[in-house]
């Protein structure tokens, strides 16, 4: 018996999500621009996909495909169609027009909460990775020291400096001041969350979903914790209040 | 034992060479046999800032080469008999130390009875620096109170904690220290420049001394003649507290405010 050449598998990615605000694609060239200039490895080759629920008027695929792709990306599809129209010029362009879970699922039932961050391309469970024992660090990480807690969470004792890099495919905790970047959710977990006892990153991303410096300051400083709700970092201040 | 300190930063011109020289003429005075090496090679600067630049026969690279013999290349300070410079070659590039040359010359400066061993490193982060801060026990990271001068520091620290002898060995770690120089109290006030608490603050680790910008370091450094003879000066004083502290000695820190203007002055912003 001879082996079939190809076999269908259902698998699920974790990708980049730029969720387009309007129809000014030069803005978008020039946003996109500012953040590989700021995080330039960070962003190296990755597959994006782009929601473009939001736009109301024409979009030209071709420039979008060229913009995303001149940054050193690679257009993975578009998802968030409004219609068939759109759909099809997509498609003409070339790219592939994508259903996220967090749609289909809203589709059929309204009441459930949409599952986080990642974009589902096959409905196929999450196979959670096995847990390995958390990850600690005591002192600080300094400039240009990178720290890189495998499969589980990680536990800074500690501060991040500027130029330092921390990242987890888990949770990351920081018990003194993050200047540095922390990425949480490396491999996509969006359960992921960041929390440290003062903010003032450069960068802070969860599944792939990032801000930094600037957008940074104006969100939210002091004691925090950072999680991911329906593609967006959502800051709320590390106190509890009886 | 011989206790090697490293006085490292980074960034240049930071005022590295200004505190090994006060430093180990500091400790000398003090009575501890000491000696200052200097790892800059291609440039030699100690020399010049210790008034000893006319007696440099053989150097730190000749040692090393096996051209001369330590006791050729040491020479003995004129003023504290403690006290011995080991000169850069002013003629060599920076590849010609091996870390298994200075290990022998750290080792032969041991057997001689040095208690301090003071290594003045090169500015950067590369192999001079490196070979500077290897066999440290000690560092005396010196920083000034701006942003880039900070980062480097940052940088520094985590070489040592990563690529210094005792951390590929899985030592004790070196002992850090921070040196803040060229402060400007009011420079600090009008927001120009960082205070200890914001240095301190991001470099997380003890303080050895806040060194005031001052013109008598210019001028000791003209003369030949280290910084901490100077007893009169706000610069030479703080150089010879932060010497108290390093050998253990408990001081508070000093010329952290502005100096207190006379009445002339307020009245007519002098
Ligand atoms: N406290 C101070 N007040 C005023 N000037 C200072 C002070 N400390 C250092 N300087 C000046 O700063 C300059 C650099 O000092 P120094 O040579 O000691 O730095 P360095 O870190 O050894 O430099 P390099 O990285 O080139 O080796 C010199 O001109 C010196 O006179
Ligand atoms: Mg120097």
């Amino acid at each position: 018996m001879s082996q079939p050449a190809i076999e269908f598998k259902g698998t699920n990615f974790t990708l980049s999500v730029i969720h387009l605000q309007n129809n000014d694609l030069d803005a978008l060239n020039e946003k996109l621009m500012e953040k590989v200039a700021a995080a330039p490895s960070f962003f190296n080759c990755a597959p994006m996909v782009v929601n473009i629920s939001k736009i109301e008027t024409e979009l030209d695929f071709d420039k979008l495909k060229q913009i995303i792709e001149d940054q050193d990306f690679v257009m993975v599809g578009v998802t968030g169609c409004r219609d068939k129209a759109q759909k099809i010029s997509a498609r003409a362009a070339g790219i592939a027009v994508m259903t996220s879970g967090a749609d289909s699922k809203r589709a059929i039932e309204p009441q459930v909460k949409a599952p986080k961050a990642e974009t589902r391309i096959e409905e196929t469970k999450l196979v959670s990775p096995k847990r390995l024992a958390t990850k600690v660090v005591h002192g600080q990480v300094r400039s240009g020291q990178q720290v890189y807690a495998k499969d589980t969470d990680l536990v800074v004792i500690g501060s991040v400096s500027n130029g330092a890099e921390v990242i987890a495919d888990g949770d990351i905790h920081i018990y003194g001041t993050l200047r540095g970047r922390a990425i949480a959710g490396a491999q996509g977990e969006a359960n992921s969350k960041i929390y440290c006892q003062q903010l003032q990153a450069e960068l802070v991303s969860i599944a792939g979903n990032y801000m930094v410096d600037d957008q940074l300051k104006s969100m939210a400083t002091g004691s925090q914790s950072i999680s991911l709700e329906q593609d967006q970092l959502q800051f709320k201040a590390l106190t509890i209040t009886l | 034992m011989a206790k090697v300190i490293v006085v490292t930063s980074g960034k240049g011109g930071v005022g590295k060479t200004t505190s090994s020289a006060a430093i180990g003429t500091g400790l000398a005075l003090r009575g501890h046999k000491t000696v200052i090496i200097d790892f800059d090679i291609g440039l030699r600067n100690l020399d010049l800032i210790m008034g000893c630049e006319r007696r440099v026969v053989y150097d730190f690279v000749n040692v090393i080469k096996g051209e001369s013999n330590l006791k050729q290349s040491l020479i003995k300070d004129k003023r504290v008999d403690t006290l011995f410079v080991l000169p850069a070659s002013q003629t060599r590039d920076k590849d010609a130390l091996s870390k298994e040359g200075v290990a022998k010359v750290l080792e032969d400066l041991a057997e001689e009875g040095f208690e301090f061993i003071i290594c003045d490193s090169p500015a950067g982060i590369e192999t001079g620096a490196i070979m500077a801060l290897y066999f440290a026990d000690e560092a005396i990271v010196t920083t000034n109170p701006e942003v880039s001068s900070v980062r480097d520091s940052d940088r520094i620290l985590g070489m040592l904690a990563s690529k210094s002898k005792r951390a590929e060995q899985g030592l004790e770690p070196v002992k850090e220290h921070l040196l803040l120089t060229r402060y400007n109290p009011e420079r600090v006030k009008r927001g120009d420049m960082l205070s200890v608490e914001d240095v301190q603050d991001i470099l997380a680790i003890p303080i050895l001394g806040v060194i005031p910008e001052s013109p008598a370091v210019l001028k000791a450094s003209n003369s030949g003649e280290p910084v901490i003879y100077d007893s009169e000066s706000d610069a030479g004083q703080a150089y010879a507290d932060a010497v108290s502290r390093l050998i253990g000695e408990e001081m508070p820190l000093r010329f952290l405010e502005e100096e207190k203007k006379g009445l002339f002055s307020r009245l007519f912003g002098g």
